[in-house]
């Protein structure tokens, strides 16, 4: 589904990505851990789009599509949804409103109609129960005043209203206490599917506990340096990265 | 000295200009050459932004039309004023509006254009004890016209007076507003929010005098100006020697959507009093880049992104209007006028 070839990418001049590959097939759960340093946030904004992160050679592609010649909406729109280490506070615009925007706006670039009002806050309601906020919170301006655990379960309401195909999830378990993570774990999986794929980048390896991985990636220095299956984050979290760091180095 | 005055006696000499500390950032005398002969009375005027909303609709065209509005004691009105301009003649009007002891008036006040005109506008407010005033202006003026608005409150103990201010600008556009504010708890809210595009300009001045013990006053401003258009705020408070106790809150906060358009700010407080509790607040910016990255991730194309971000920071001020039905057809304007640029 995704498909990351040989990518170098830069922040500020400085080379971050230093000539990363990657497999993501439809239907797995790849996990990305590295320490501090290592390119992961550069990575989730580099598949997004973001100004300010070039990519000076490399390929990546989605489904077959160049992801990169793509404009942010337009890679959300195809189904890439990234789940911010730190999300936005946006004043003045309500959770509703800014979804709705937002969901209309991908239907639009995929020539569906727009939903309706009602069936639109029938969605919200049901998708807020289970991942227990309260609906009101939803007429709040998004973000602005909420806890750090609040916010990653805005960012997962958000993600299950969107509906998207490929999820990126960056520290998504960073701020959470062990019972929002549980919350915040259960929506996730609930959105694995055969036609979906997730990466899910992580420094700790508790959060793979609740989101079990097919494959376990370790990032240092910009660069896939192993590659496993889910007991890899387990001797990570024993053994710490030294050893990876070394060998990047 | 006075725009009214260069009307009256048709001597361009007598424009504010430049020199004019107040005026410097609206050069009216350097603008005009020859004041216009005096406006024709207008025919039709069609309908006003707030016909809907209003019990009752006042009509001033061309400087011609009823000169005063009252409320009695405990009585409560809302009314429409509609001051309309059309052609390229030159006219003033004065507005007397009265506000008993605990009556209470809702003014729904439009500026409505169409010509090269010069407009004048003199208002007086005269609040009683305890009177309330809800005051929303929308000012939608030609690109060609030169207007001025000027309105001199005069509040009294525990009165409260709310005004917000909405202009799309004009060729040259002055909205001013003085108030003596005598403490005793009377209570001022005076926001703004102008919206620029092409080359207009509009003025946002406000001078506010605490004269007395416990008054209160909050403002909020703000602006959006692209192409080439220029916003101006000036707002200055002054607390009097004795006027102790005196809760004043300003921000001003302005987005420039291109390099070419400009905006020029002048916030300032001067207290002479004691144990005051006095803020001012001024930003000049562009959106939040990182805020535009995450509507745009979430699937908002650029435009439609910024409008959000964009109408949020106007929507602030404009949601403290008081009367739902003027919010809501001042929440609509703003929207039009977003959309549209």
């Amino acid at each position: 589904m995704l498909s990351v070839k040989d990518l170098h990418a830069e922040v500020d001049g400085k080379e971050i990505l230093k000539g990363l590959s990657l497999e993501v097939p439809a239907g797995e759960v790849h996990a990305i851990m590295g320490p501090n340093g290592a390119g992961k946030s550069t990575l989730s904004y580099v598949l997004t789009g973001r100004q300010g992160y070039d990519v000076t050679s490399g390929k990546v592609t989605f489904e077959g599509e160049d992801l990169l010649a793509l404009e942010p909406d337009e890679r959300a729109a195809k189904g890439v949804f990234l789940s911010f280490q730190y999300p936005l506070e946006i004043p003045g615009v309500p959770a509703l409103t800014f979804i709705r925007t937002a969901l209309n706006a991908q239907r639009k670039a995929r020539g569906e109609p727009e939903v309706s009002a009602p069936e639109f806050l029938k969605l919200a309601r049901a998708k807020a129960g289970e991942l227990k906020i309260d609906f009101d919170m939803l007429k709040r301006a998004l973000n602005v005043g909420f806890s750090g655990g609040e916010k990653k379960r805005m960012e997962i309401l958000q993600m299950a209203m969107l509906s998207p195909r490929f999820l990126i999830l960056d520290e998504t378990d960073s701020g959470l206490d062990i019972d929002a993570l549980r919350i915040v774990a259960d929506g996730v999986n609930a959105l694995r599917s055969p036609d979906r794929a997730m990466l899910v980048i992580t420094h700790y390896q508790r959060l793979l506990d609740y989101i079990r991985p097919d494959r376990v990636h370790v990032l240092s220095a910009g660069r896939i340096v192993a590659s496993g299956g889910p007991e890899l984050a387990l001797e990570l979290e024993r053994e710490g990265y030294d050893k990876y760091a070394r060998a990047a180095a | 000295m006075s725009v009214a005055s260069a009307i009256k006696t048709g001597d361009a000499a007598e424009l504010p200009g430049k020199r004019d500390e107040d005026w410097r950032w609206t050069d009216l005398r350097g603008l005009i050459r020859q004041v216009p002969p005096d406006s024709a009375p207008a025919a039709a005027v069609g309908a006003g932004p707030f016909d809907g909303a209003a019990e009752e609709i006042v009509v001033i065209a061309n400087g011609e039309g009823a000169a005063h509005i009252g409320v009695d004691p405990h009585g409560d009105r809302t009314v429409a004023l509609r001051i309309v301009s059309r052609g390229d003649g030159s006219h003033a009007a004065r507005v007397s509006i009265d506000v008993e002891a605990d009556g209470r008036l809702t003014l729904l006040e439009s500026y409505e254009g169409e010509g090269s005109y010069l407009s004048q506008t003199g208002l007086v407010f005269s609040l009683g004890v305890g009177a309330q005033v809800e005051r929303v202006v929308l000012a939608a003026d030609d690109a060609e016209g030169v207007t001025v608005s000027e309105a001199e409150v005069q509040l009294a103990a525990e009165a409260s007076f709310g005004q917000t201010v909405i202009t799309g600008g004009a060729r040259r556009q002055r909205l001013q507003t003085t108030v003596r504010h005598p403490g005793g708890h009377a209570n001022l809210r005076l926001d703004g929010v102008y919206l620029l595009a092409d080359k207009r300009h509009a003025d946002l001045t406000t001078v506010v005098t605490h004269e007395g013990l416990d008054g209160v006053t909050e403002q909020l401003a703000k602006g959006v100006v692209r192409d080439q258009a220029r916003g101006v705020f000036q707002g200055r408070i002054v607390v009097a020697e004795g006027a102790d106790r005196t809760d004043a809150r300003m921000g001003h906060h302005a987005l420039i959507l291109s390099d070419r358009a400009e905006v020029d700010a002048r916030p300032e407080l001067e207290i002479y009093a004691d144990d005051v509790s006095c803020a001012h607040g001024n930003t000049v910016g562009r959106l939040d880049e990182d805020a535009l990255f995450y509507a745009r991730q979430r699937g908002m194309p650029d435009d439609v992104a910024r409008a959000l971000l964009t109408e949020a920071f106007v929507g602030e001020v404009v949601e403290r209007i008081g009367h739902e039905p003027a919010r809501d057809i001042a929440a609509a304007w703003v929207a039009e006028r977003l959309r549209g640029g």
